[in-house]
């Protein structure tokens, strides 16, 4: 290199620095969110609402976030990631399982912008994949109901037969069996994330069998309060703490946070380190919460619980140890064994006992 | 003293100006409501009607709003014509969606294939499926005189049942993890119903939309047919002299109505949603009934009724993004369209008089 194309170089890189630090001061990170529901849902769509505010309130001016709600799952999610990407956006979170292909094929026209999809599976150079464990949070609602009920008999309010849903059915019936041999599981299917009137009518016949606790896997508090009118029902706050329900019938929680996590990945948006994962955290990381456990629980019950909590948020207890045999009496995990993460996560199948069969 | 008196003949002139009375209408009442959400009005009727089609990357919204629009007109001009002789299709929706199972499933059945001709067979047989579920309240009306806007409405339900059960059963990829929804149409090149040139928007359905405006606008302009349907219509007793055979009509426009949206559920599936799904259907069957008396049941104005709505769409996404408002406040804007036209569709019957001159 000679001496004059290295003044010149140096020159522009000079001039590059000088107009590109001020620039990257005065310009926030422009960060944009698509919903599947109403912010207002209370459940699913409100946590991520919650955690941008939460990003909002961390960065400062040095980040701007927009985000568009109920955007159904299909084209219009296509067009809408579309738009945030136009509009400048340069992380993009979309946060349902059914903005999937949709994501994917915006991640491809727009490669220099950075994607993140909420529970799903497939990853590319520019889009990443997050979720949480669920389960974790039902092996101690799981704990708490086998305690409690007088009936034996605890309902579920599934969304889809996916594996996330079956993950949480699985990991309920496991640990009330455990403290409760004479424990039965009764699923219904609602068919949907969010549907308050949907929901209800599955809690009425839920209880209208004679379950005592009832667990909801969709967003909406009407299942609360259709437990809160027959009176001797309990019941999870679903997603957001539904503490309105406290201290009964809504007895404890699971919280989604992304708080930490939106924090996590926005901060390496803005530092350059950014990298394209598959992120699955749970209680340990502080992905999943667990709500206050209120006083309509035993105190003993109660210390179970938060015991059991401990134990998997340290890694020491994993809510599927074996041995465990798949609904059809066939061999699932020998004795101490744990699934990998892969087969957890394409879990299609109810465990020894869980009555009813999963739609295929 | 206001009084409304009804006019011998409806009027030509309102019959035209309602819709666009009815628009102007809509953006006051709408700038009045995002005014109170403390948005500036003015504004936001400039992101939601000038920004998707003028503004900054225009050349994008303006090809997805023929993406939107089509399966609405598509599906306006199938229903207008029944409506036009006092048929009355609720249930497109549910033919939306049979139209893209039929279709879908033979594309599923056959794949990895490759060949030619097997778009075109999609075509027609989500065409046929649209007809076959136009056919079941034909056929209930004409045998048992069941009312064909309850049983198309309730084979609604029937359709997404049968929707999710696809989902979930028969149609679910073998390689999805257990995950629900069927194999994406977009990475299978012979199914694909791509964009003919790209960032245009255009696709088949584009193509088959405008197609749908000009047949329907010389079956009813120009062919026997269509003065039937008329006839139907306004005069029942009349159109049997001129030899309308009611039941022939029935079956006609239910199964003629029936197929376009068939149709259009297949050109949706195959392209831009790509995949059956559980939630596939998102309402084009619902909207395209506001879109089909928005465009006074006649061809061109259903073409520009529909790339109305879609603007509404487009724009509303917009106006959430950049400034914030509610989606639901976008859904109520889009409800007092409908509202405004109704209302002012009075005008069209009735005279409104000032001053009792007759008691």
């Amino acid at each position: 290199m000679n001496r004059r194309s290295f003044l010149t170089s140096t020159a522009a890189t000079a001039v590059v620095a000088a107009s590109g630090l001020p620039a990257r001061a005065a310009d926030p990170l422009k960060v944009g969110f698509i919903y599947v529901g109403p912010v207002g849902d209370m459940g699913w769509s409100y946590q991520h609402d919650q955690a941008r505010l939460a990003a909002q309130q961390e960065y400062g001016d040095r980040i701007v976030t927009s985000y568009i709600e109920n955007v159904p799952e299909g084209p219009d999610a296509e067009r809408a990631l579309t738009q945030l990407a136009l509009q400048g956006n340069q992380l993009i979170f979309a946060t349902s399982f059914g903005f999937m292909d949709a994501t994917v094929n915006v991640a491809k026209k727009f490669p220099n912008v950075k994607f993140e999809h909420a529970t799903g599976y497939k990853q590319a150079e520019n889009l990443a994949t997050y979720d949480a464990r669920f389960y974790e949070g039902r092996a101690i609602q799981g704990t708490i109901a086998g305690r409690m009920t007088k009936t034996n008999k605890i309902g579920y309010i599934g969304s889809f037969p996916i594996p996330e849903v079956v993950q949480g059915i699985n990991a309920v019936y496991i640990h009330a069996k455990k403290v409760n041999p004479d424990v039965e599981i009764k699923v219904v299917w609602a068919y949907t994330w969010f549907d308050p009137a949907k929901e209800a009518d599955a809690a009425a016949a839920l209880i209208a069998e004679g379950c005592d606790f009832v667990l909801q896997h969709t967003d909406s508090t009407a299942p609360q309060a259709k437990a809160q009118e027959a009176g001797n029902v309990f019941t999870f706050g679903q997603a957001s703490d539904m503490i309105a329900f406290a201290p009964k019938p809504r007895v404890s929680s699971t919280i989604d946070h992304w708080d930490p996590y939106y924090i996590k990945r926005i901060g390496e948006a803005l530092d350059g380190t950014w990298k394209p994962e598959a992120t699955w955290g749970g209680i340990g990381t502080g992905m999943v919460g667990i709500g206050e456990i209120s006083d309509a629980v035993p105190a003993e019950v109660k210390e179970e619980a938060l015991a059991l909590k401990d134990r998997i948020a340290s890694g020491e207890y994993h809510p599927f140890t074996g041995p465990l045999k798949k609904q059809d009496g066939s061999e699932w995990l020998a004795e101490g064994a744990t699934p990998e993460d892969g087969e957890l996560a394409g879990m299609n199948f109810f465990v020894e006992g869980v009555s009813g069969e999963l739609p295929k | 003293m206001i009084r409304l008196v009804k006019r011998p003949m409806p009027s030509k002139f309102w019959s035209w100006t309602t819709p666009l009375v009815a628009v102007i209408a809509t953006m006051i009442a709408g700038g009045l409501l995002f005014a109170i959400l403390g948005k500036n009005p003015v504004e936001a009727i400039r992101v939601i009607f000038w920004d998707p089609l003028f503004g900054p990357n225009a050349d994008y919204f303006r090809s997805q709003l023929l993406v939107k629009a089509a399966p609405l007109i598509l599906i306006a001009c199938g229903l207008a014509v029944g409506f036009r002789a006092g048929i009355w299709n609720i249930g497109a929706e549910g033919q939306y969606i049979i139209g893209a199972i039929f279709g879908a499933s033979l594309a599923l059945a056959v794949y990895p294939a490759e060949s030619w001709f097997l778009f075109p067979a999609m075509v027609v047989l989500g065409a046929i499926g649209g007809l076959l579920w136009g056919l079941i309240p034909a056929l209930l009306k004409v045998v048992f005189g069941t009312s064909e806007i309850l049983v198309s409405l309730m084979l609604v339900y029937v359709a997404q049942n049968l929707l999710a059960y696809m989902a979930f059963g028969p149609l679910k990829n073998p390689e999805g993890y257990g995950f629900p929804g069927s194999r994406n149409l977009q990475g299978y090149p012979s199914a694909f119903n791509d964009e003919l040139m790209a960032g245009t928007g255009v696709h088949w359905g584009v193509l088959a939309a405008l197609g749908a405006v000009v047949a329907i606008y010389v079956l009813m302009q120009r062919h026997i047919a269509g003065f039937r349907i008329r006839v139907a219509g306004e005069a029942p007793r009349a159109a049997r002299y001129a030899g309308v055979v009611p039941a022939r009509l029935i079956v006609f426009c239910l199964c003629l109505s029936g197929a376009l949206a068939g149709m259009a559920g297949l050109f949706e599936v195959s392209g831009p949603s790509g995949q059956i799904t559980d939630s596939f259907n998102v309402g084009y069957g619902y909207t395209a009934i506001i879109v089909a008396f928005l465009g006074r049941l006649h061809p061109v104005g259903i073409l520009l009724a529909g790339l109305l709505m879609a603007l509404t769409y487009i724009g509303g996404d917009m106006a959430q993004l950049m400034l914030g408002l509610p989606s639901a406040a976008i859904q109520v804007f889009q409800g007092m369209l409908l509202f405004f036209l109704l209302g002012f569709d009075l005008l069209t019957n009735y005279r409104i008089r000032i001053g009792g001159a007759r008691a």
